[in-house]
């Protein structure tokens, strides 16, 4: 069976040249990069290497860069790193709706431990305003924590004012870059961002390694106490080879960007013309420009996610939905509820994340199945065209329970 | 995480559709999670002759009401009564336990519809 894969904001395929790059330091190469033995050199100088490949990419120096297991330590150690390092200066921290759980949970975990969050809401295309980044802000802000693109919805948001504002204010600006990376330009000097998340996996590279872009002067606690390794910010075993392989990853990145970018938004604009052309009754969410590349996001409505979601695995295609069922809540994406769709609609969302490898046969086979799926989804719902939910009452149909 | 019959009945869902004249119509939906089911009967001489089913729901809220009209078809009403949600899901070789109060609401489905079939019919 054709097989294609378009959840690319999930994760990536480990690029071929990552892999080759990795290999040896599975294998000869194996020493820990702390040992003072010739194994151990050849460890330390790999990961080196790697952070200038990081460092390069984000137009940052090497030493501002710390490997992490990922971008959910990223941001627990850029969020909690800042907060507790700062707590003298105080205790209130900004940041959004909608942004990832390991953001959100971190910020919520602080909260139980006195500090105060803002969570400040979006627009209907997930979009923050800097106007209310600078009014949310007090004298007790020590950091702003705002991501740079939705994973779900794929908005961009306006970093390089957001940082500039918070720069003003002598705020810390972090934020999470884990779809952003590979996808969009980043020069943190000219963004304005003083530290940002990014993930390994989202880049063609391994999963299990990120990275956190600490600017040079930012007071940041460890929240992981162990070695000196990473400078005592994050210590551990450094993982040699997936190290190794994000800093390839992020090599391939630099000198892709502009190539993977247009053959992204070709596609996307391709898969998003079919979409509205083939089935009626779609709503596209997320800002119509200021998006990721390769982010597809749009609600059917009258069918629930999931069953969708079946429908286009049976036919080999994977994606991802924001529906409750799929999720293991009985809410639907808090990022969709955040921008005022109603449950019902958040219900029948879809997300085809596209990558560097898709074609535009992948899309135009998705175009071929997706009408007839929906097509048999809606002929089987109680909901129709002709009993539309309103806006007040999204679930007209069952107000008795 | 479904199991074979669960994708069996989602893919290849029985008895879709709406009944002419139905003289029992049940509809159950969970607001919060969003599924919505719809049951039409036909009941002759206290026998569900035939029933159809309509559902805007997930893969188990799919495959739960395919499954409650075939257990039910040619059943007493009070046969029919006394299958609840759980007899649905064992039918089906089980369901993950999150879908077992957000998506299987087959059972409350039809009992509605045969509430609705005895008010109409003054019993």
């Amino acid at each position: 069976m054709r097989r294609v894969y378009f959840d690319h904001s999930a994760t990536t395929p480990v690029d071929s040249e990552v892999l080759e790059t990795m290999l040896p330091y599975l294998k000869q190469d194996f020493g820990n990069a702390s040992s003072i033995h010739w194994f151990g050199r050849e460890s330390r100088k790999a990961v080196e290497t790697a952070r200038e490949q990081l460092a390069a990419l984000l137009g940052a120096e090497a030493k501002e860069v710390f490997f992490t297991s990922g971008g959910t330590e990223s941001d627990n150690l850029a969020i909690k790193g800042v907060a507790l390092a700062n707590r003298k200066k105080g205790n209130h921290i900004i940041t959004t709706a909608i942004e990832h759980h390991a953001v959100l949970h971190a910020c919520e975990y602080l909260e139980k431990n006195g500090f105060e969050v803002t969570y400040l809401p979006v627009d209907e295309n997930a979009m923050v305003s800097v106007e209310a980044v600078r009014n949310a802000i007090t004298d007790k802000t020590t950091l702003i924590s705002i991501m740079f693109a939705n994973n779900e919805v794929g908005t961009i948001q306006p970093i390089k004012e957001i940082g500039a504002l918070a720069r003003e204010k002598g705020i810390y600006f972090h934020t999470d870059a884990v779809q952003a990376v590979g996808n969009c330009p980043i020069d943190v000097k000219e963004l304005n961002i003083d530290l940002l998340s990014l993930s390994g996996h989202k880049i063609y590279g391994p999963k299990g390694i990120g990275a956190l872009y600490v600017r040079k002067g930012v007071r940041l606690e460890a929240v992981q106490h162990g070695g000196a390794q990473e400078r005592g910010i994050r210590p551990g075993t450094e993982n040699v080879p997936a190290i190794v392989g994000l800093g390839k990853a992020a090599e391939l990145a630099k000198r892709d960007l502009e190539k993977r970018s247009a053959h992204l938004t070709g596609l996307r604009n391709q898969l998003f013309e079919g979409l509205k052309n083939r089935i009626p009754d779609i709503k596209v969410n997320g800002h119509p420009e200021l998006r990721l590349p390769g982010n597809v996001n749009f609600s059917v409505l009258y069918v629930e996610g999931e069953s969708l979601l079946l429908n286009l695995d049976i036919k080999g295609i994977a994606a991802s939905s924001g529906s409750a069922c799929t999720s293991g809540s009985l809410d639907p994406s808090h990022v969709l509820l955040a921008m005022g769709l109603t449950h019902e609609v958040a219900h029948g969302s879809l997300r085809l994340s596209l990558g560097k490898d898709n074609t535009a046969n992948d899309v135009a086979y998705c175009l071929e199945v997706l009408p007839e799926i929906v097509e048999r989804l809606r002929a089987m719902s109680p909901l129709n065209a002709f009993s539309k939910p309103s806006e007040n009452n999204p679930c007209n149909s069952c107000h008795h329970h | 995480m479904y199991t074979d019959k669960v994708m069996d009945h989602f893919t290849n869902p029985r008895n879709v559709g709406e009944i002419a004249g139905a003289n029992g119509v049940g509809e159950v939906g969970n607001a919060k999670c969003g599924d919505i089911m719809r049951i039409y009967l036909d009941v002759e001489d206290g026998i569900i002759k035939d029933v159809k089913f309509k559902t805007f729901g997930c893969g188990a809220a799919i495959a739960t009401s395919s499954m409650v009209t075939e257990l039910v078809k040619g059943k007493t009403l009070d046969e029919a009564l006394a299958i609840s949600n759980q007899a649905v899901a064992e039918a089906l070789g089980g369901l993950p336990p999150a879908k077992m109060h957000c998506s299987n609401l087959a059972a409350d489905a039809l009992h509605e519809a045969i509430k609705d079939y005895k008010s109409k019919a003054g019993k």
